[in-house]
């Protein structure tokens, strides 16, 4: 399951509906990211490709069933204005035994990172600003390649 | 094409038509062409290291080829997550 839009989400409400799905999942892992409120940031305001976004999203889920036998992911980013403290994205992986539910967790927060088409831009008091690329993100993409 | 992030700001639109002007084929071709049109344009095609492209929603390295009905998108690299 992929969704991609304004809405807050229900963490609890979402991994009970993926344990449904899954049927007999031993193990789920699960990201939430929430915005920092770090040095006076009063919000982020995310924009993204809407004709791409679920379409990466969907390539790595897709991908991330292939490397780990998975029995359900569910990928929830949100877009728009978000204020320090509210939950940005949420990734949740079942599968019969742990080590593929964390690997698989971990290896889709850091594809969604570098690849998804998504951008934030950080409002301050003084005005806003675009949030620069990390290559500490490429990086940990990067250790998922083979 | 599509513009996204301060691309667009600089640019000034979010998207627009072209009819692929002649002997432009790559994506690299038609980002400096755009640079060449000056102004906002100049400034945001400048340094072809700091974009990223992506053809039919499919990110594409710059030497991609381009054919006439494509969805040329032009952003900075992504920061989601």
């Amino acid at each position: 399951m992929i969704r991609v839009g304004p809405d807050d989400f229900d963490a609890a409400a979402e991994l009970a509906a993926l344990h449904a799905r899954a049927g007999d999942a031993g193990a789920v892992a699960t990201f939430t990211g929430h915005v920092r409120g770090e040095d006076g940031l009063a919000a982020l305001i995310l924009e993204h490709y809407p004709a791409m976004t679920e379409r990466e999203i969907a390539r790595h889920a897709a991908e991330a069933e292939r490397r780990w036998p998975l029995l359900g992911v569910t990928v929830i980013h949100r877009v728009g204005r978000l204020v320090p403290g509210a939950r940005i994205v949420f990734v949740a992986v079942a599968a019969h035994h742990r080590r593929a539910a964390f690997e698989a967790c971990e290896f889709l927060m850091d594809y969604l990172k570098v690849h998804a088409p998504f951008w934030k831009q950080e409002e301050r008091v003084g005005g806003t600003s675009w949030v620069e690329a990390k290559t500490s993100d490429d990086d940990a993409a990067e250790r998922w390649r083979r | 094409m599509l513009y996204f992030a301060w691309v667009r700001q600089k640019v000034g639109r979010s998207e627009e038509r072209l009819d692929l002007p002649a002997g432009i084929a790559t994506v690299r071709a038609l980002a400096e062409f755009l640079e060449r049109r000056g102004g906002g344009y100049a400034q945001a095609f400048a340094d072809l290291k700091r974009l990223r492209a992506a053809v039919n929603q499919e990110h594409v390295p710059f030497d991609s080829a381009l054919a006439a009905d494509d969805e040329v998108a032009f952003f900075p690299p992504v920061t989601g997550g």
